[in-house]
């Protein structure tokens, strides 16, 4: 256990693999955390663009009329 | 009440129309007050602005204006702690990540925004086994101008 709320069990033991499972309240979400460091980091370059940048989505804008 | 922007500069925003991160975002996890603006009229693309970071603000815009065939499940979790009761309160955009030239642009089609708007609440919910990437090119915007 992890504090109150959260179970961590092992599933499955095969040969050198183990298989942990994860229990948690449903106000807590569960990512792997590679998964969860990508998000972090594109939502990280994506808080960077700069005024310059979006005057150019402006422009595209225009030319397509 | 004032509110300073990243990009329109000083704006009058009305506090319903704040919208509520009770997780804050990933990398962001403080950042738990936003409202959307739109980046001019005639525009696809929306701003996610913080109320509390002047300088934080994401561009979203509708992913389904570029990815027509765009479709997931939201998770039981997201359900119940964005209080969902009707799909039709139910709004989901797209950060893209902004590239000079333009065309280089992504979207992280991985990772929704999911507003509920009649509750105020949103949240960025990762995909679990799906087929999206956090950067999809936004290829159909770059066909239809040609």
């Amino acid at each position: 256990m992890i504090g109150d709320g959260i179970e961590i069990t092992i599933t499955a033991i095969e040969g050198d693999q183990v298989k942990v499972g994860i229990k948690a309240p449903r106000h807590i979400d569960i990512h792997r955390k590679e998964v969860y460091q990508e998000i972090q980091l594109e939502n990280n370059a994506a808080s960077q663009a700069s005024l310059k940048v979006l005057k150019g989505i402006k422009l595209n804008i225009k030319n397509q009329k | 009440m004032k509110q300073k922007t990243k990009y329109h500069g000083e704006i009058e925003i009305q506090k319903h129309e704040i919208i509520h991160f009770p997780f804050g975002i990933p990398g962001f996890l403080n950042e738990k007050k936003f409202v959307v603006l739109q980046l001019n009229e005639e525009s696809p693309f929306l701003i996610l602005q913080s109320v509390q970071s002047e300088q934080l603000a994401f561009i979203m815009t509708i992913p389904f204006t570029f990815f027509p065939n765009y479709a997931f499940d939201i998770d039981e979790n997201t359900i119940e702690q964005l209080h969902i009761e009707d799909e039709k309160d139910i709004h989901v955009f797209t950060i893209l990540t902004v590239h000079e030239p333009f065309e280089k642009t992504t979207a992280n089609l991985q990772a929704p925004v999911i507003i509920n708007s009649k509750e105020k609440l949103g949240k960025q919910v990762i995909l679990s086994n799906t087929h999206y990437k956090t950067k999809h090119l936004l290829t159909e915007l770059v066909k239809e101008e040609v």
